[in-house]
């Protein structure tokens, strides 16, 4: 019996790691295809007025972009598969380098938003849909419809007008590394974190509440109930403990959502992060950067999902077995 | 028409328009999501019209003047009126929305439709590109197209739309799958109909109700990827006016002209929400599960 479930742990972990290698080559193609499809000579275009024909002819020799097409494509394959993502075409830093010292400012935030979108989405779904039908679960469902429905970056902006320009109790923009100054670092973090975990808690408030929802209709809760066990008993240890086990799905798609969402966000709050580092380099058209973190963001992606499933399958034999 | 196809039976019939609605209307929210976004297409189109003051009239001695009986929303930093500007953006908002959206409709259902009734190697290469672009996030994915093309009102319209066509392919794949086996269309098939009549004729009008709550949906969020792309600067551009844009402009005035960012954010708050709540009750409705329990509901 427990060779039959490694096997079939085995055989689903490969089949889920083969999908995902597959389509982490398409994100690659796509991510390679953003400077070939630029109209026009896309160094030209990013040297702008600092151009002269010696920064031309490096940049383009730097950036690979004087070879041929499939040669192109297998040096930026083989580079981004051993961390080497070219240069930028604004400094000539190297991208990894750029990179890797944006990405702790957006984890922090991004776990931060998810923090609190799970605080307010835990007791809200799992209140709620125990009270389905009842008035307190229409305020909820409102409440949620609202907060999927507001522009983060407006929410942002509504902050920053109330905590820091009329009450002056947080700052505004700006960012302190958490390792640096923990206390400085959550009072920065704060109103970007509320920003983004409101929309998310909105969101996964819904999943939550139609997950309980989904295990309190179950056979086995009403055999439970007319067993005579006690209802907080029911609730907590069965219902609530089952629900839980989706929610995890929607934490994981939520948190690779946020790492692409807090682009906007990181505008707002002057957080120096993936997202503002994004923002600069379209405004800048500094192409390899773009690549960059889009690739990055799209392989973080992937990896919580995979992550996800994983973890989904390890608690849920169901998954892999079928 | 061939014989087998004048013979084909017909399919499942769904419940008629008028109890669809009547069933949409019944739920107060979403009539209220109705007439709310009534009010907007009215607005989109007699906005220009009725807008007190040129939307790029500027006044700069009128500046940043808070809301008053002559500047209901009061002006911006260069003596612009935010009334005007507002009314104007919504066309424009709109627009993109409902461009974009038609875009991602039409090719997803394409993508959605080849793939699900053909199977084989052909949905598997479909389906695995349409992976491929759900491993980007939305605005990013639209912000490297707005990077590649440059700004501007039809490469707003264009990124949005390529964003959200694979959400429109999976969805039509989904549901072409799960008709596709009906005994209707294995009847018709084994009658010898065409599968382009089988797809006109059976399939599409059998996955209207999934791709009606998915256009619902994805017009809220087309809206809201506009106005984060003009917000960022990379949407619609100046002269002409959009939500986005304008509080964009508002970022620096803050403390200081609070009606700059409530008015232009809160009209893209109660667009999208009511496109979601109208999507949310059609959902309910067009759901065969939901609809029962409504009708029951509505019987008592």
């Amino acid at each position: 019996m427990r060779g039959v479930l490694e096997n079939t742990t085995v055989r689903f972990l490969a089949r889920r790691l083969a999908y995902t290698a597959v389509v982490l080559v398409g994100v690659m193609v796509v991510v390679f295809s953003i400077v070939q499809l630029v109209p026009g000579d896309p160094v030209r275009i990013a040297l702008g007025t600092r151009y002269t024909e010696a920064s031309y002819e490096a940049l383009r020799a730097a950036s690979g972009l004087d070879r041929p097409l499939w040669e192109q494509f297998v040096g930026y394959l083989g580079g981004a598969l051993t961390g080497d993502l070219g240069v930028s075409f604004r400094n000539g830093e190297p991208v990894t380098a750029v990179l890797l010292e944006r990405l702790p400012a957006t984890i922090s935030l991004a776990l931060a938003g998810l923090v609190i979108g799970l605080a307010v989405a835990l007791p809200a779904g799992i209140y709620s849909a125990l009270r389905e039908g009842r008035l307190s679960d229409g305020i909820v469902r409102i409440a949620s419809q609202f907060g999927v429905s507001v522009p983060d970056f407006w929410m942002g902006m509504l902050l920053i007008t109330l905590f820091s320009s009329v009450l002056g109790w947080l700052p505004s923009s700006g960012y302190v590394a958490i390792t640096d100054d923990p206390l400085e670092w959550l009072r920065r973090v704060t109103l970007p974190a509320i920003t983004m975990g409101i929309v998310a808690g909105s969101i996964m408030t819904r999943y939550i509440r139609a997950a309980v929802l989904d295990v309190a209709s179950m056979g086995y809760i009403r055999t439970a109930r007319s067993k005579g066990l006690a209802p907080k008993v029911v609730t907590f240890r069965h219902i609530v403990r089952n629900a839980l086990v989706p929610v995890l799905t929607i934490t994981g798609i939520q948190m690779a959502t946020m790492l692409g969402g807090v682009i906007v966000v990181e505008v707002v709050f002057a957080w120096p992060g993936l997202g503002r580092l994004v923002f600069d380099a379209v405004a800048s058209r500094d192409y390899p950067i773009i690549q960059g973190a889009v690739l990055l963001i799209a392989v973080m992606f992937l990896l919580i999902n995979l992550l996800v499933d994983v973890l989904y399958a390890v608690v849920d034999p169901r998954i892999r077995l079928s | 028409m061939t014989m087998s196809e004048k013979q084909a039976p017909a399919a499942a019939t769904p419940p008629s328009r008028g109890s669809l609605i009547g069933l949409l209307l019944q739920n107060k929210v979403t009539l209220a999501g109705c007439i709310v976004l009534l009010i907007v297409a009215v607005v989109a189109i007699i906005g220009p019209l009725v807008a007190p003051y040129g939307v790029n009239a500027t006044n700069v001695v009128n500046a940043l003047q808070p809301p008053s009986a002559e500047h209901w929303f009061g002006t911006d930093d260069l003596g612009r009126d935010v009334f005007s500007r507002v009314l104007v953006a919504t066309r424009v908002s709109l627009l993109v929305a409902v461009a974009s959206v038609a875009f991602a409709l039409v090719i997803g259902v394409v993508v959605g439709i080849v793939s699900g009734y053909t199977r084989g190697w052909l949905d598997t290469v479909l389906m695995r590109g349409v992976d491929v672009m759900f491993a980007f996030p939305v605005l990013l994915l639209a912000m490297a197209i707005v990077a590649i093309l440059g700004p501007g009102l039809l490469t707003t319209m264009l990124a949005i739309g390529i964003v959200y066509t694979p959400i429109f392919a999976r969805v039509t794949r989904g549901s072409t799958l799960s008709v596709a086996v009906e005994p209707f269309v294995q009847a018709s098939r084994t009658m010898g109909t065409g599968s382009f009549f089988i797809l006109r004729r059976h399939i599409l009008p059998n996955i209207t109700g999934p791709l009606i709550v998915q256009t619902s949906l994805s017009l809220a969020f087309a809206i809201l990827s506009e106005a984060a792309l003009s917000f960022l600067g990379l949407g619609v551009q100046p002269p002409q006016p959009s939500w986005g844009r304008m509080l964009f402009d508002a970022q620096g005035f803050l403390g200081m002209a609070w009606w700059m960012s409530i008015f232009p954010g809160a009209a893209i708050f109660i667009t999208v929400l009511a496109f979601n709540l109208v999507g949310d009750g059609l959902r309910d409705v067009l759901d065969p599960r939901q609809r029962t329990i409504l009708e029951a509901r509505r019987r008592r």
